[in-house]
């Protein structure tokens, strides 16, 4: 107070209107949209501890998690493998691979996900699964039955519904990651293959050891990003009755017509992991900044 | 056998090098003996960058042979990263691995290329960073160095591997000015220790003092060939006392 004091009135005026200006700044910067989100969760947490018939919506729902979980992890890891190889063949100078590679990912980002889901589970694995087993019982005319048998075994019933989804997002994911890594290559400084090479390093040797690395660190938050919208997509494949969270949420409120109980909860459940995911994220991106 | 020193180390034989409709190198030979120390001067644009890099096959000649070692480079991977692990190359932008520490950026290749183990390739980045003068920076990643030291480092990669020739294309040129100095006394006491080496560089007092020969390229071609005393001093062509007037007179 004592410094205040000594200060003349214009200087208190002008005192007073740079602390309001930096209490304006602070108002503008506010996550004010992250608590109106927390609100949304705590209103529903409130309402799934209170009341019986929203408990009863979450309890239910709940019983789908590992479905969801390891539908998203399985298909995630298996679209980042697709994803990188992809993603090598669309910057290698092998003409084929490179073909190859544009090919798919234009295939699997021309049509509708949903679309996409259908026609795997329902088109492409039967038939695939049909030319193996016809190709086994062949194999056994030719005297192969070690090969054979297996094959011929093979029926569409052998490959669930579950598996299915998996293929198909793995697929679909593969294409997007695709383009990911592919931008993370071509990130990468032209000079630092070109120094590799020039050490004696077969072209092989100086993508794992020089642009790869680079490249994946450089593209961590986008392939994170990636995790969170296979989390929601993951959603898409109840349509093949999978029993995720969304498809026994979906059953809940058909049996119940509890609709608001249903999908209050199951859109707060997707919004707390996403919420989650997406800050994880976010720290990662800062750390890598960091240690940049 | 003829004595080693008077062997033909590098042999460039009339190549031209065609980026599209441009013609970056017209009809080059030269070459170059073992232990012997070539500058190429010239104006930007003149072909000297790409002359170096078609020597370790980095750009590929459109036409014409170079040879190394007494044996013909060919587009063969397997032949060429042999050849490539015996010929160092400096970089005018480093181009040190950007997520290796200094040290890694040394025992890498040796590791991937030549097999060494952890152990020995580390002992041998060590004595080469202290030869150039930066052992203490050997933890540090490349963005956290100067760029002469950076410079010094890619030199120590490059030494690391044993070569029989060295590359440098334009080594300083990306350096702030008091750090030329740094760069320049490290290449000096190569050509001291009798390193082959071909320079490109704008440095026109360490080509005469390092350079046993020097040549002058212009528009893709070899205008003069000479001692840095005979180039520098008596320039025959108008085009190479042109461009030595500008550069010296500035």
């Amino acid at each position: 107070m004592a410094f205040e004091d000594s200060l003349s009135a214009a200087q208190k005026v002008s005192l007073q209107q740079s602390r309001r200006q930096r209490l304006r700044t602070r108002l503008a910067t506010f996550p004010w949209w992250l608590v109106l989100i927390l609100l949304l969760i705590v209103g529903t947490l409130l309402l799934i501890t209170n009341s019986p018939t929203y408990n009863e919506a979450f309890v239910t729902i709940r019983s789908g998690m590992i479905v969801t979980l390891y539908i998203t992890l399985i298909s995630y890891a298996i679209s980042l493998l697709i994803g990188l190889f992809t993603g090598l063949g669309r910057v290698s100078s092998s003409i084929l691979s490179q073909n190859i590679a544009t090919f798919y990912v234009e295939l699997m980002r021309g049509i509708p996900m949903l679309v996409l889901i259908f026609f795997i589970a329902l088109v492409m694995v039967p038939g695939v699964v049909n030319f193996l087993a016809l190709l086994g019982a062949k194999l056994i005319e030719l005297g192969l039955t070690t090969i054979g048998n297996p094959l011929a075994g093979l029926s569409n019933r052998s490959i669930s519904m579950s598996v299915r989804a998996v293929i198909a997002l793995s697929l679909t994911y593969g294409a997007y990651s695709a383009e990911i890594f592919r931008a993370g290559i071509q990130s990468v400084a032209k000079g630092q293959m070109e120094a590799a090479r020039s050490q004696g390093m077969s072209h092989g040797q100086a993508m794992r050891n020089v642009v790869l690395p680079q490249a994946i660190r450089n593209v961590l938050p986008a392939i994170g990003n990636d995790f969170i919208s296979m989390l929601k997509d993951s959603s898409l494949v109840s349509i093949l009755a999978v029993r995720d969270i969304t498809q026994i949420a979906r059953l809940y409120a058909g049996h119940s017509f509890r609709y608001p109980e249903a999908y209050t909860t199951l859109s707060v459940m997707y919004l707390t992991m996403t919420l989650l995911l997406s800050m994880l994220v976010k720290l990662l991106e800062r750390r890598l900044r960091n240690n940049g | 056998m003829a004595n080693l020193t008077d062997e033909k180390l590098v042999e460039v034989k009339s190549i031209n090098k065609w980026f599209g409709d441009l013609q970056a190198l017209d009809d080059v030979s030269l070459d170059v003996q073992s232990g012997k120390v070539m500058v190429i001067i010239g104006p930007s644009g003149s072909g000297k960058s790409t002359l170096l890099r078609c020597i370790n096959y980095l750009e590929t000649p459109t036409n014409g042979q170079v040879w190394f070692n007494g044996e013909r480079l060919t587009s063969d991977q397997r032949e060429l990263n042999r050849h490539r692990a015996e010929i160092g190359m400096v970089f005018q932008s480093f181009n040190l691995y950007a997520h290796l520490t200094i040290l890694e950026n040394i025992t890498l290749a040796l590791k991937v290329v030549k097999k060494i183990k952890q152990k020995d390739a580390e002992s041998i980045a060590i004595e080469q960073l202290k030869k150039v003068g930066i052992a203490d920076k050997a933890d540090k990643l490349p963005s956290q160095i100067s760029g002469g030291q950076q410079q010094r480092a890619a030199i120590a990669r490059a030494l690391a591997m044993r070569p029989k020739l060295m590359l440098f294309d334009e080594p300083t040129s990306a350096l702030d000015p008091e750090m030329i100095k740094e760069v320049l006394d490290v290449m000096m006491m190569l050509a001291k220790e009798g390193i082959t080496m071909i320079i490109v560089t704008h440095e026109m007092g360490f080509a005469r003092a390092a350079a046993d020969e020097v040549i002058f390229m212009d528009n893709g071609r070899i205008v003069e060939k000479n001692t840095p005393d005979g180039l520098f001093n008596q320039p025959t062509s108008d085009r190479t006392k042109l461009f030595l007037s500008q550069i010296l007179h500035k």
